[in-house]
This record gives structure tokens, C-alpha cells and sequence, in this order.
């Protein structure tokens, strides 16, 4: 059994994401070869999650979804794969569907664990149930949920090769990209510090920045929040904004909307902050705090002060 | 300018969720059904302004669906969509949707097609490179931005710490979501023109069957919240320290 996976390796250093991808093919079994593109280094690495070998295109960029689709399938094709294994994440979304559509195979996107024969749990309904999903075709595309398996670190070495057959020109160039603030990206964030419109105003965010540094969390918003531009629309998670599945998600003055939820509900370790007792998130959460955020803040800065200064 | 727009029905986002014969189907019984927040407010919307904005084109919305659909398909028309096609299929997979949409769609000179980034039912946000691929057109995902000059398009998307800018030529395929336009509610005359415009039903070709849902079932229940009162606020950060292990 052979199986490619197909990784976004861009980033001073390989992305969480990648190294899952590649745990989650070896996990399947067979051989597993790692495709990707652009400039990135170090590659061999991913032998420890278990790659043999790394084909990497170097003159692509993540843009253009039409190249990136023919170097996976030229690959899979010359390596007989059975599999192809990608990441749900902007790169993956314009790849993985795709794929499945020019080799007419079955795509199960955002992927759960391991299979239990051909069949495959994903979440639905915006994580309010699971469906299981049966793939018949010969060749199987899946597209895994960021954040969802521990990366294996067996300690091996991929053996890296350059791609050479040719992709085609690029039909989608990247005219600018505009920098908004710097910090730690969301949809790859392990911890998360969100504030909603309990804040009151974009003025009152510095304590929640502090505690957010303070734990090395990803800030986060509601969606009234950026609607009112008292933060960056790339920092509005719910249903219309990113959806995020981290270990850890701090929620202060946010009530708990459903299309919140949405949004949210995955995260491993649910805490929320509310001075409404019967805020809806609270059914939500597995920690809660009913109390001001202006005053529970400042005793949470201190508390996580005190444990960095004993770790 | 000519657009196509893809049209889904949805279970209402406050609807129950719940199954019917042995967890193999969405039990619908009582729920409101819905257009798609994303093909309506974003995908529909935005293609009729760029259509007002070019002063000439026309907007076809097409969805995949039984007859139980009409009264999303009359929806987008009274929204403002000049005409309608519903592919007559029960599609159980993502790709047979896109394999329907592209047989109709395919050698009708679409300059934009354009559909919300996924369903809020199925979550899969797979449909629009599904029909780019077997349209031989670009894909853009979660695009919050569109405009077109001539005959090149501009789309933003947010992207982890900011926005990208790229530039495409038409023809292309594009997945709407939030930032590209304001909802429209449709107004009384919108909905009576929505009676006389027209709704070709097309009957559905050969598909794929490589993929399906077979079970569902409902997550693994909460366990009950901790409360921790607010003048002891600093122990849950010992809490998700020891306890939880998280930090």
C-alpha cells in the first residue's frame, strides 16, 4: 500500500499540520511519501512521523490550486497510491476536493481518527453531531481535521527529492499580502484567549492580550467584536469566522451564540468568563466563572504570572 | 457578465438535530429548511452586485435537489436572480453534486460561478473545487472580497495574521464567505416578480457513487462545567495547569 500526503510546509518551521498529516498516513500503513512545494527546509524531518521520502516542488507557491492538484496526481499516479491524505485546512480546501474530482475518488473532508474498515467519522452540523462516512473508490481522499491526532517522533529521516515534471503556468497570483499584526496563527494555535463585547470597548484589550502572552495563547474575538472593528476580522472565530479546535479555548464576555459554538465547540478544554449566570456558553464549558471581566482578569494575569515563575 | 450561483438547502441553524431509521438519515420532521446563510448572504448577493455594477450580465442560481427545494430556489429569485435551474437528483455525496452541476453548467460561458463556502449542514466546503476541477477553472476558498475589472477578477482572503490579495482571469469558481457582501432581505415586489421568473428543471446525468454517509451519531456528552468563583478566579489557571494539563 502506498500513500501520499500532501502538506503546506511554508513557515520558519515545519507546521503542526504537516507533521500530523504525515502521522496520520504512516498511522494508516504502507509506504508514505510527503508532497509539497515552495522554498522550505529541513524537510527530511518528517521522516520521524514516518515519511520515507519528501517530494517537494520548489518554483510553486500555495496559490494556484490547479498545480498543486496535477503535482499530487502525478505523484500518486508514479507511486501507485491508494491514498491521498491532505490537511482540512486554505491550502488543503482548494486541493483535496480537486484531486478527488479528476480521479473520481471518494473525499471525506475533515476527518476524524483512524478508520474502522473504509469508513471514516467526520464532523457535521457544525460539530453538533458525526457522520460516518463509507468510501468505496479504489483511491481514497482525506482531508484531516487540524489539531485532531499527536504527532509521532520516531526520530527517522525522509529522503528528499525535487520535483521536475512539469505543473503548468499559474492561473491565481498573490498581488499583495497584507500583514495584519503578528502573534501566533489561530487555525494552529494550541491555546486560545477570545473576549467578546463584554470587553465594552476596543480600548480594554490590553489585559487580554497580557494573559494571552502570558500562557503563549493565540487572541481571538467574537463576531459583534470584529463587526465593530474593535479587532481584525482575522480574529473572529464562530461559524462565519474561523472554526478552531484548540486545547485550550478562554472565553471572557462572550454569551455563547450558537453560530459562537459553531465555531468553537471542538476545542479540547472549554473556560468561560461571563458575568451573566445564565449565559448559554456556560452549558458549553467545563470551567466557569461568573464575575466581571475586568475584575477576574487581573486575578487570572497574576495567577498565570506566579506559574511561569515556577516553571 | 454571466454568473452561476449555487444554491443549497439547510436545516435552520437553531434546528434539533436529530436522526431517523437507525441513524442513517437526518430526521427533518418540524424543522424549518433554510437557503444556506453562505450562498445567500455572500455567494447571491455578490454576484447581483456585480452584475448591477456592470449594468448588463445575468445571475442563474442552480441547485441540486427534489421538488422540496422550490421554496429556496423562489428565495434567491426574490432576492433578485433572473432565472433558476434545480438538477433533479438526491445526491448522497459532495461529488455527485459538483459531477451535476458541471454537466449543466459545462459549454454555457459562465464567467463566475460562485457558492458559499460550505453548507452549514454538511460542513464539507467541497463543492466549488469540485467544480472547478471538472470545469478546468481556478478556485479561490473563503474569500471574503471580490471585484472584477474586465476580464480579470481580485479576490481577498483572510489568511492566518492578514490578507492575501490575488489576482485570477476569468472564468473562475469562487467560495463566498463573510466580508463580501451585506444580506439582502427580499422586498415585495422582489417576491412577486419571484412567481413569474423562470425555473427550468433539468434532469440529472451519470454520477459517481464513491462516497456516502452510512451513520450518524450525536457527539460524546459534556462532561458538567466546573464553576469557580470569582474571588478565586486565579485557581483555574492552577486548575488547567494540574488538572486539566493544558497549560
Amino acid at each position: 500500500m502506498s500513500t501520499i500526503v500532501f502538506i503546506d510546509t511554508r513557515g520558519e518551521k515545519l507546521p503542526k499540520a504537516a507533521q500530523e498529516a504525515v502521522t496520520y498516513a504512516s498511522q494508516l500503513g504502507g509506504n508514505v511519501t510527503a508532497v509539497t512545494f515552495g522554498d522550505a527546509q529541513g524537510l527530511e524531518s518528517l521522516g520521524a512521523q514516518g515519511a520515507a521520502k519528501v517530494i517537494v516542488a520548489r518554483g510553486v507557491k500555495a496559490v494556484d490550486g490547479q498545480q498543486l492538484t496535477k503535482l499530487v496526481c502525478d505523484i500518486a499516479q508514479k507511486e501507485n497510491a491508494t491514498t491521498i491524505v491532505c490537511v482540512n485546512d486554505a491550502t488543503g480546501k482548494a486541493v483535496a476536493p480537486r484531486v478527488a474530482a479528476r480521479l473520481k475518488a471518494g473525499h471525506v473532508a475533515g476527518v476524524l481518527g483512524l478508520p474502522e474498515g473504509d469508513t471514516f467519522k467526520r464532523n457535521v452540523f457544525s460539530g453538533k453531531a458525526r457522520a460516518h462516512v463509507q468510501v468505496s473508490s479504489a483511491v481514497k481522499v482525506l482531508s484531516i481535521t487540524p489539531n485532531s491526532l499527536a504527532i509521532a517522533n520516531n526520530g527517522g529521516t525522509a529522503a528528499v527529492e525535487e520535483h521536475t515534471g512539469d505543473l503548468g503556468a499559474a492561473r491565481i497570483t498573490v498581488k499583495e499580502l497584507r500583514k495584519a499584526g503578528s502573534g501566533i496563527p489561530l487555525p494552529e494555535a494550541e491555546l486560545v484567549v477570545s473576549a467578546g463585547r463584554g470587553m465594552k470597548g476596543p480600548e480594554h484589550w490590553a489585559p487580554v492580550e497580557e494573559l494571552a502572552t502570558l500562557l503563549g495563547a493565540a487572541t481571538a474575538c467574537s463576531r459583534p467584536v470584529a463587526d465593530m472593528h474593535w479587532r481584525p476580522h482575522h480574529e473572529h472565530v464562530g461559524q462565519t469566522g474561523v472554526a478552531i479546535r484548540p486545547n485550550l479555548y478562554i472565553a471572557i464576555g462572550i454569551s455563547g451564540a450558537i453560530q459562537h459554538l459553531a465555531g468553537v465547540n471542538q476545542s479540547k478544554v472549554i473556560c468561560v468568563i461571563n458575568k451573566d449566570p445564565e449565559a448559554p456558553f456556560f452549558k458549553a464549558a467545563d470551567y466557569g466563572i461568573v464575575g466581571d471581566a475586568f475584575e477576574v482578569l487581573p486575578r487570572l494575569i497574576d495567577a498565570a504570572k506566579k506559574l511561569n515563575a515556577e516553571r | 457578465m454571466k454568473i452561476l450561483v449555487l444554491l443549497s438547502q439547510v436545516p435552520d441553524t437553531t434546528a434539533r438535530i436529530a436522526f431517523a431509521n437507525d441513524n442513517t438519515q437526518y430526521d427533518g420532521n418540524g424543522v424549518t429548511f433554510i437557503v444556506n446563510p453562505y450562498d445567500e448572504w455572500y455567494a447571491l448577493v455578490r454576484a447581483l452586485e456585480l452584475k448591477e455594477a456592470a449594468g448588463s450580465g445575468s445571475v442563474t442560481t442552480i441547485t441540486v435537489g427534489g421538488a422540496d427545494t422550490d421554496a429556496t430556489i423562489r428565495k434567491g429569485l426574490a432576492i433578485g436572480a433572473d432565472d433558476a435551474v434545480r438538477v433533479d437528483a438526491q445526491p448522497t455525496d459532495a461529488l455527485q453534486v459538483a459531477e451535476l452541476v458541471a454537466a449543466y453548467a459545462k459549454d454555457k460561458g459562465y464567467d463566475l460561478v460562485l457558492v458559499g463556502k460550505e453548507t452549514i449542514d454538511h460542513n464539507g466546503g467541497q463543492v466549488g473545487a469540485m467544480v472547478a476541477e471538472l470545469l478546468d477553472m481556478p478556485f479561490v476558498p473563503l474569500a471574503s472580497k471580490l471585484d472584477v475589472n474586465g476580464t480579470t477578477a481580485t479576490v481577498e482572503r483572510d489568511v492566518p495574521g492578514g490578507v492575501e490579495v490575488l489576482e485570477v482571469a476569468l472564468p473562475l469558481v469562487v467560495g463566498a464567505s463573510k466580508g463580501m457582501a451585506e444580506q439582502r432581505i427580499p422586498n415585495m415586489r422582489g417576491i412577486m416578480a419571484a412567481r413569474t421568473k423562470p425555473l427550468n428543471v433539468v434532469p440529472a446525468t451519470a454520477v459517481a457513487d464513491v462516497a456516502k454517509t452510512v451513520k450518524f451519531e450525536l457527539p460524546p456528552a459534556k462532561g458538567a462545567v466546573k464553576m469557580i468563583p470569582a474571588e478565586d478566579a486565579g485557581q483555574l489557571i492552577e486548575l488547567l495547569h494540574t488538572e486539566a494539563k493544558v497549560i
